[in-house]
């Protein structure tokens, strides 16, 4: 492919394809995005201040940032998500759930 | 600077229009200011232009990254309303409607203001309540309001889908002295009055780093050298993370999402209003440039993103309500679309706040809302910094609103910045 066609390429839309641990690649459009998943709910006798920071305050990364989608539209697996908030590449996929990783893992 | 009237039109006619000044100066940067905005956006400059202006502020200088008119000011579709029910806001949205109706007069500069009304339909009795309730309230508070039955609609605009529609139309809120205006003009209106009161607008400007002690900035490094400043304002929707990191303050309750627009070949007269279509899913608002174009937008992408591109699904998904709402729209070629990065913030309202840095103030989290509101912002942006006072209409857009549970939110979505729309 020529560099200008690489160049035009990459100024235009993109689809953003999700590689689903259960299902394979599908196009974002199956899937509903969720949020940052780097958020850690602090204890529920923890002070104001701290739930305050963890519901309404975000890091807003621009760059790598890990995020949750759902596959609503498929097996409704939560994923984990690396992706780029500038390019919109995707580093890595996995199930939230640390016990259906294992499952997806041992079905590939 | 030269004034645009008729006789000056006139009198630059027998020399080709070759002869008129600049617009605002390309002035080099100075080793300090005053006063430093950062972000040459509407709300910067209409922030820079107020403070020399209403209070009388000398050495101000205002950062961009880009050009002027590069950023938002040019990725935006023109409405101007002040449709707003909770206190604080519909003051705000009016005195921001208000700016408007006078701003060509103001900037000596045609912002082509058209109060052409802002149709916003509804499709079940339940809705209709929802915004008698809502319209009710902007009559109580001086706002001009009112609701059309169906008939009324049908004689407005004729060409609405009354026959087959999947929701059907029963009629419409509308505000009269809403409608739109030309984005660039309002963005250079504002950078040539400002710069005509001595504001010193950097182009091509970019802020690296921020050099700050404990509790204050000493000065910002930039693509055009370290500029030192006795007060700094942040006016940099979308990227007001990027800058707030930078200063070393955390995070906010902020996150960037992208809003697509859309802008069609020209065809002759077809609407006279701007029209609104929410039901369900859909998400979808329209108006007719001066040019002929169809200018229109939906929904956000739904998630994270600081490309100004947009993505193929909301192309699809604006296309759809287009044809449920408008069928004759159907052949109608789309000539260009692009995405603006916007502030979400948590509960759908702005801040307009000073900082845990003494002389840092913050303009951000204007989600869908920022065009219509930056006369405004600008307006109370250099009251805040000016006087160090919050004005009392914007005294609770701060960021201690959500810890206090005063969060500021029209649409009761909760704390999920891309609902919010």
């Amino acid at each position: 492919m020529s560099g200008a066609l690489v160049l035009i390429q990459s100024c235009t839309v993109d689809m953003i394809r999700i590689k689903c641990p259960y299902c394979g690649e599908r196009d974002h459009s199956e899937f509903t995005y969720g949020g940052d998943a780097s958020i850690k709910y602090p204890a529920l006798d923890a002070p104001e201040s701290e739930w305050t920071k963890a519901i309404f305050f975000r890091e807003n990364i621009r760059g790598m940032q890990k995020e949750t989608w759902h596959h609503t539209n498929g097996c409704r697996l939560w994923l984990e998500v690396e992706r780029s908030t500038i390019t919109h590449e995707i580093k890595s996929v996995k199930a939230c759930h640390p016990q259906i990783e294992k499952i997806t893992k041992s079905k590939s | 600077m030269t004034r645009f009237n008729a006789w000056n039109v006139f009198k630059n006619g027998f020399t080709g229009q070759k002869n008129w000044d600049r617009q605002w100066r390309d002035p080099e940067p100075k080793k300090q200011y005053d006063i430093i905005i950062v972000g040459g956006g509407l709300h910067g400059l209409a922030t820079a232009y107020y403070l020399a202006k209403n209070h009388n502020k000398k050495n101000i200088a205002v950062l961009e990254k880009g050009w002027i008119g590069g950023g938002n000011a040019g990725r935006n579709t023109t409405i101007v309303r002040s449709n707003y029910m909770l206190p604080g806001n519909h003051e705000f949205y009016e005195h921001s409607l208000k700016l408007w109706e006078n701003l060509s007069h103001e900037l000596n500069y045609n912002v082509m203001f058209s109060q052409r009304a802002h149709v916003s339909l509804f499709h079940s009795p339940g809705a209709k309540d929802g915004a008698a309730r809502r319209y009710n309230i902007m009559r109580l508070y001086g706002t001009d309001a009112e609701l059309w039955d169906l008939d009324t609609l049908k004689k407005n605009i004729p060409h609405l889908n009354y026959y087959d529609a999947r929701f059907p139309i029963m009629g419409a809120a509308v505000q009269r002295r809403a409608g739109n205006a030309r984005h660039d003009s309002a963005v250079w209106g504002y950078a040539r009055a400002a710069d005509s009161l001595g504001v010193d607008i950097l182009q091509n400007c970019e802020v690296t780093g921020v050099k700050r002690s404990q509790n204050n900035i000493e000065s910002l490094e930039t693509s055009r050298g370290t500029i030192k400043a006795k007060k700094v304002g942040f006016a940099v929707a979308g990227h007001t993370s990027v800058l707030w990191q930078m200063a070393g303050l955390g995070n906010l309750p902020i996150e960037s999402h992208k809003l697509q627009a859309f802008v069609t070949e020209s065809v002759k007269p077809l609407l006279d209003h701007v029209v609104v279509y929410g039901v369900g899913g859909a998400h979808f608002y329209i108006s007719q440039s001066d040019k002929g174009s169809m200018v229109f937008g939906g929904d956000l992408d739904w998630y994270k993103s600081y490309a100004q591109r947009g993505n193929l699904p909301m192309v699809q998904d604006t296309a759809e309500a287009a044809m449920a709402i408008m069928p004759c729209l159907g052949r109608i070629r789309l000539l260009r679309h692009w995405a603006g990065v916007m502030d979400m913030s948590m509960d759908g309202s702005f801040f307009i706040c000073k900082t845990p840095l003494s002389n840092l103030y913050l303009n951000a989290g204007w989600n869908y809302g920022g065009f219509k509101a930056s006369p405004a912002s600008g307006w109370y942006f250099a009251d805040l910094i000016a006087s160090e006072q919050p004005h009392k209409h914007i005294q609770n857009h701060n960021l201690e609103r959500f810890e206090k549970g005063i969060n500021i939110d029209e649409r009761g979505a909760g704390p999920d910045p891309k609902l919010h729309g």
